[in-house]
């Protein structure tokens, strides 16, 4: 095995240029990539699990055990949470593939570079915000609130957390390679976060207060969509300014 | 063809340097030498597209390569001083993966070609060991088994593509890299020590 010419895939175009890259190919190539590395971490991934059931779980050890005033608090201490729980997470996203070079040759790719970070940050959504959103109607439960409510709670998670994700992503790309860029992290994304917070427990309170939320929760799809179709983009120029 | 023109790079207030210009046709090496921070590393960041010049441009085949990013990365392989590969998974599965990210072919799931590469490297037996647990030589050897299978890639830009190889493992990669000019594939690259490379067309270039 001395000749590379032997490693060489017999009939492979040689120097013409490269076979046409299928995007999919790259794009499952990537989630798949994502999914493996964490999968060999798990306990990264169930910190921000247990950080999200704990910080949750505390509020009702501060504020004392008044039934009425839980169910009120309820649906924003578990919003406020899943926030909280996201930035946690936030740093795993670019720090290792920054540096290691990944991220590098992740813009050194034949396809779109938005739709590769659309892939990545998916795969940060399927192991950190789908367990959230799976685990919320426990924490529903806990704070007493009423099945419909629990339900709409569900519902304005699994809404809401791709575009924490998404907001998240960005926040994380634009201060990479930055000292203290976990607190910096914290400061840009917070505050955008507000919406977010305001429609999702809002459509919660709604609901127990029998009012309609069909209209919050088409914000809040409102915002999802806005984000997938924008926040590529943007992602995509802060990495490659990151990795000048 | 790779062409550069007048290119200029800057970092904080320093400047490393400017007017480089150069063109290579297929079957031409570019080496380029010069002390330890002058710039080596930044012009072959700059030829790959990674970093922008303070001043000039690079062209791939007349088109400078911002306006045909995608066309430019399926043409080229770029090596830096990182692996660009992950710890936590094995070299065979990092390539798997690498093959589907750059659309290189890789038929039958890929199987052979990548142990065949591994192999080529010598680290056949790590195939199955996370990268995290490999020599610093031996990931080395991994991130270089992309190069076989990014065969069809015309343009190579390798940064040290020697550090930390053995003498046996230098003598198969300058093997490579001759076939690979000899295919009429155009390399660039940075290195210390000299090439043992018979029979090509090399050109230098100093940085001072």
């Amino acid at each position: 095995m001395n000749d590379p010419a032997a490693v060489a895939a017999p009939g492979a175009p040689s120097v013409a240029g490269a076979s046409p890259p299928s995007l999919r190919r790259a794009l499952a190539a990537a989630l798949l990539r994502d999914l493996m590395v964490t999968a060999r971490h798990r306990a990264d991934a169930v910190t921000g699990l247990v950080f999200f059931v704990v910080v949750a779980s505390l509020f009702p050890l501060g504020v004392g055990s008044d039934a009425r005033l839980l169910r009120e608090i309820g649906p924003g201490v578990v919003w406020v949470a899943a926030l909280l729980a996201n930035l946690l997470s936030l740093p795993r996203l670019f720090v290792a593939d920054h540096a290691d070079g990944t991220l590098e040759q992740l813009l050194l790719r034949p396809q779109p570079l938005p739709l590769l970070v659309l892939a990545k940050v998916g795969g940060h959504w399927l192991t950190t915000g789908v367990p959230l959103v799976l685990v919320s109607p426990l924490l529903g439960v806990q704070y007493g609130l009423p099945a419909d409510a629990i339900g709409v709670l569900v519902l304005t998670l699994l809404i809401g957390t791709p575009v924490l994700g998404l907001l998240g992503a960005v926040a994380a790309a634009l201060a990479l390679g930055l000292r203290g860029s976990g607190v910096l992290t914290a400061l840009i994304v917070l505050p955008l976060n507000v919406p977010l917070l305001i429609f999702g427990s809002g459509a919660v309170q709604s609901q127990m207060a029998g009012l309609e939320v069909g209209g919050l929760l088409s914000l809040l799809g409102a915002i999802l969509a806005l984000a997938l179709v924008t926040v590529p983009f943007a992602l995509s120029q802060a990495l490659r300014i990151a990795c000048e | 063809m790779l062409q550069a023109q007048e290119l200029a790079c800057v970092r904080g207030d320093r400047r490393l340097f400017r007017g480089i210009g150069f063109e290579l046709g297929p079957g031409t090496l570019l080496r380029v030498q010069g002390a330890n921070g002058s710039g080596k590393t930044s012009l072959l960041r700059i030829l790959a597209g990674l970093g922008l010049p303070a001043a000039g441009e690079v062209r791939w085949h007349g088109t400078p390569i911002r306006r045909q990013r995608e066309t430019f990365a399926a043409a080229l392989c770029y090596l830096g001083h990182l692996v660009g590969l992950k710890d936590e998974l094995t070299p065979a599965e990092n390539l798997r993966i690498e093959a589907g990210l750059s659309g290189w072919s890789v038929p039958g799931r890929g199987g052979e070609r990548i142990a065949a590469a591994l192999a080529f490297w010598g680290i056949e037996r790590q195939a199955a060991l996370p990268l995290r647990v490999l020599s610093a030589g031996q990931r080395r050897r991994a991130a270089l088994a992309r190069l076989l299978l990014a065969d069809a890639a015309p343009l190579w830009i390798l940064d040290e593509p020697f550090t930390a190889l053995d003498v046996q493992a230098v003598q198969r990669l300058a093997d490579v890299i001759g076939q690979r000019l000899a295919q009429g594939g155009i390399v660039v690259l940075t290195s210390h020590q000299e090439v043992p490379l018979a029979g090509a067309t090399v050109q230098t270039l100093t940085l001072q």
